[in-house]
């Protein structure tokens, strides 16, 4: 018997995972929620049947979201991130002894039960005490937020769906409302390989250009994602990513990575000759 | 045949068994279920282009319906609350039009509400019907016209016993109620129709706690916009008949002017709507109405908007108030309503119903997601933190009185002049201006255009309000009456 979990990165590309056994399966009230063993790719999460997160790879995202904003603020304190009901952004959060509280907001209440009973890998500093959990929209929650954050961390699904909100002006503006004087926002900002995930990156760029007086793009490999080659969006008031970056001041905190170091940093903001094209046009 | 409940949809089974029997065409459309035109069937889908049909014996006919159309019609009646209702394949316009049609004939009085949609006054040029003109009362503050009062009703009843029908706009686009129920009281204790337009008005026959429909109300006439809260194709739309219209001779003045090759996709949709509002309407419409108190909360909590509701009721001109629509005055955060519609398209890609001077309206459905509505009320904050200002010297919307100088009808096939706009104060206008949407009327033909009008229609047309109805596409002359 073999059963395969397959996912269409585009209508004419497939991506499929050899699944060992499912382990859980349910629908909330605004997805349906996966999640499988596998021996390749160990545990992973598929919501609406898109790839969220495996074992195996879900370091590369998580530290390349979080740590590049961590680094280049020189105090953050007042963390918020919105999405992330899988945990791995604030595991990564709580090893800044610095951090005050991490407010998450995540939409779906079913993911972070679901997670924390499945996914113990990221799901696992939910109790540290700088943690509060808002289970709500992350475009209604933003809205009453005024100049209260150093960082603001969008670990948002896609473009359709539950997360779409967080791909939109609104919601950019809001975030920008939201920050203090010197506050970053960091965001997972798609694919700029496959058509149709390039056209809602340059959408979300072009949102954030005109929301952030500093927005520059960088970027990571996930094998889990389509075509692999993944951006992130970093939109700051004041701080470069480069810069103002102290790579030797992060590397004092003594945090242990496997994917972010201080070299990396700044070789992840050099992008290929496309990537800086298609972000130019919408510039 | 067996006997029909709210549960079937006679029209759309007609067209389901009608696809399956594979009749080979040899009839219009021309498109042959679409085989002639692959790219439009590309483009709207096979499912769409197969019932695209003609009328035929299994499907009846719109102009005279014996079978299939006739039961739908029967149970649209029915889940209505009316004697009769006919498919209306033209609009709302074609039904309001057909009632006035009906109630009027050349140089008959009729009674209406000056901020009447154009369809009723184009239907005063067909006829030849001469509008006595009732000012609706107008809120200041928000700068908008609200229901017909009674007290001035029945006065245009008394100076006017020779009228022949009084027309009621109800709701307003705006959600405002006029007393429909003393209205026509009064008016049927005068020998006088009432006609209402009920185009925004669909739900209050299926939801609850809504004002009063047309029907309940006793009126005599009402049209409704199945496809506004409704569900139904764009351009489909029902006429309504209290028990004391001649259904067989509103059938011939429908089919003055209706075409003879309704389309079955809209006489489906209105069929298929209809069914579904009839067996669960109540809980779309909670749901609907539910949405539109959150957005309210949510907005009025912003500051500077204010998202109005039944707060408004004021016993007369504000009768009731349709919580459905959420309509928002703009003008404290310093911009125009029709600014704050721009806004919206242009920077957040949210396309909402119509904006005005002082107020934008966004129209809630049961198509609405929770999700969407979060979008709307945090671009509405964006818009008042990136762009407000103080909105100390900002023009109210004045709902401007206007003097009947010529029947509609004689001043639109006048012979005319055309002036530069700056220099037509005094003179008879021939010709609409309006902003649209709402359509409804600054100028319409016979008006006297005043100082007052054209500084208006330039501060409209500055804040950027589409405008429509006049000859010179660019507003910058007008049509006046050539003495």
């Amino acid at each position: 018997m073999e059963l395969w979990f397959t996912e269409r990165h585009t209508p004419n590309v497939k991506f499929s995972i050899k699944v060992d056994h499912q382990l859980y399966s349910g629908n909330s009230e605004f997805q349906r929620i996966d999640v499988f063993d596998s021996k390749e790719f160990g545990r992973f999460l598929t919501l609406d049947g898109y790839m969220m997160l495996t074992e195996k790879d879900e370091f590369i995202y998580h530290e390349m979201i979080t740590h590049v904003p961590m680094s280049v603020h020189p105090a953050p304190k007042n963390i918020l991130v919105i999405g992330a009901g899988d945990g791995g952004v604030v595991r990564e959060l709580t090893r800044y002894p610095s951090v005050e509280s991490i407010d998450l907001v995540e939409i779906d209440e079913l993911v972070v039960e679901v997670c924390k009973k499945y996914l113990p890998t990221t799901a696992c500093r939910f109790d540290d005490p700088r943690v509060n959990v808002f289970y709500e929209d992350g475009v209604k929650f933003i809205r009453r937020c005024n100049d209260q954050y150093d960082v603001i961390i969008v670990d948002s699904t896609d473009p359709f769906g539950p997360g779409e909100g967080l791909f939109t002006k609104e919601f950019y503006g809001s975030c920008f409302k939201a920050l203090r004087d010197d506050g970053i926002m960091v965001n997972q900002h798609e694919s700029p390989f496959y058509d149709e995930d390039a056209a809602a990156m340059q959408r979300s760029h072009k949102r954030i250009v005109e929301s952030f007086p500093i927005s520059k793009v960088y970027q990571a490999h996930i094998p889990t994602y389509p075509s692999g080659h993944w951006l992130f969006g970093f939109a700051s008031k004041k701080y470069h990513p480069t810069n103002d970056y102290n790579g030797t001041k992060w590397s004092m905190l003594g945090i242990k990575t496997r994917y972010y170091n201080p070299r990396l940093h700044t070789g992840a903001f050099a992008l290929p000759c496309y990537v800086e094209e298609l972000l130019r046009d919408v510039e | 045949m067996a006997e029909l409940s709210q549960t079937n949809a006679p029209i759309y089974e007609a067209l389901r068994k009608f696809r399956r029997m594979r009749v080979v065409p040899f009839d219009v459309p021309g498109h042959k279920r679409g085989r002639g035109n692959m790219e439009l069937t590309e483009f709207l889908g096979e499912d769409c282009m197969n019932v695209d049909v003609n009328s035929m014996k299994p499907l009846d006919n719109l102009c005279h319906p014996v079978s299939v159309i006739k039961d739908a019609e029967e149970l649209a009646a029915e889940a209505f609350g009316a004697a009769n209702a006919f498919f209306m394949v033209g609009g709302t316009t074609s039904a309001v039009q057909s009632m006035i049609m009906y109630a009027c004939k050349e140089g008959d009085k009729i009674i209406m509400p000056r901020n009447v949609h154009r369809s009723a006054i184009n239907a005063l040029i067909i006829t030849g019907a001469v509008p006595v003109y009732v000012n609706p009362d107008v809120n200041k503050k928000l700068g908008i016209a609200l229901g017909m009062s009674v007290a001035q009703v029945e006065q245009a009843i008394l100076d006017n016993p020779d009228a022949k029908a009084i027309m009621v706009n109800n709701p307003t686009y705006y959600g405002i109620c006029s007393d429909l129920r003393k209205i026509t009281e009064l008016a049927h204790a005068h020998g006088m129709l009432v006609l209402v337009d009920e185009a925004h008005g669909t739900h209050f026959y299926f939801g609850e706690n809504f004002p009063v429909t047309a029907m309940a109300a006793g009126a005599d006439c009402a049209s409704v916009s199945m496809h506004k809260s409704g569900g139904s194709l764009t351009q489909s739309s029902f006429l309504l008949l209290g028990k004391n219209i001649n259904a067989d001779y509103m059938r011939q003045v429908i089919n003055l002017t209706q075409t003879t090759s309704a389309s079955y996709l809209l006489l489906s949709s209105l069929d298929i709507s209809r069914k579904r509002l009839a067996l669960s309407g109540r809980e779309i419409f909670a749901q609907t109405v539910e949405m539109a108190e959150y957005a309210r909360s949510e907005i009025n909590e912003i500051g500077g908007y204010y998202a109005y509701s039944r707060e408004l009721i004021n016993g007369d001109s504000i009768y009731d108030f349709d919580v459905s629509k959420l309509s928002i005055y703009t003008l404290p955060i310093g911009l125009a309503g029709i600014e704050v519609y721009d806004l919206l398209r242009d920077e957040y890609d949210i396309q909402i119903e119509f904006g005005d001077i002082g107020n934008v309206l966004a129209y809630i459905s049961v198509g609405d997601r929770k999700r969407d509505i979060e979008r709307l009320i945090s671009a509405l904050a964006e818009i008042k933190r990136r762009f407000g200002k103080d909105g100390a010297d900002m023009l109210t919307q004045e709902y401007i009185s206007p003097v009947i100088a010529e029947t509609p009808r004689k001043a639109f096939y006048a012979d005319k002049l055309s002036l530069p706009l700056e220099e037509t104060a005094g003179e008879v206008c021939s010709e609409f201006v309006m902003c649209y949407p709402p359509g409804i009327p600054i100028l319409a033909p016979g008006e006297l255009i005043t100082e007052e009008i054209i500084e208006y229609i330039k501060y409209a047309k500055e804040k950027g309000c589409q405008m429509t109805g006049t000859e010179d596409i660019n507003i910058e002359r007008l049509n006046i009456l050539d003495f």
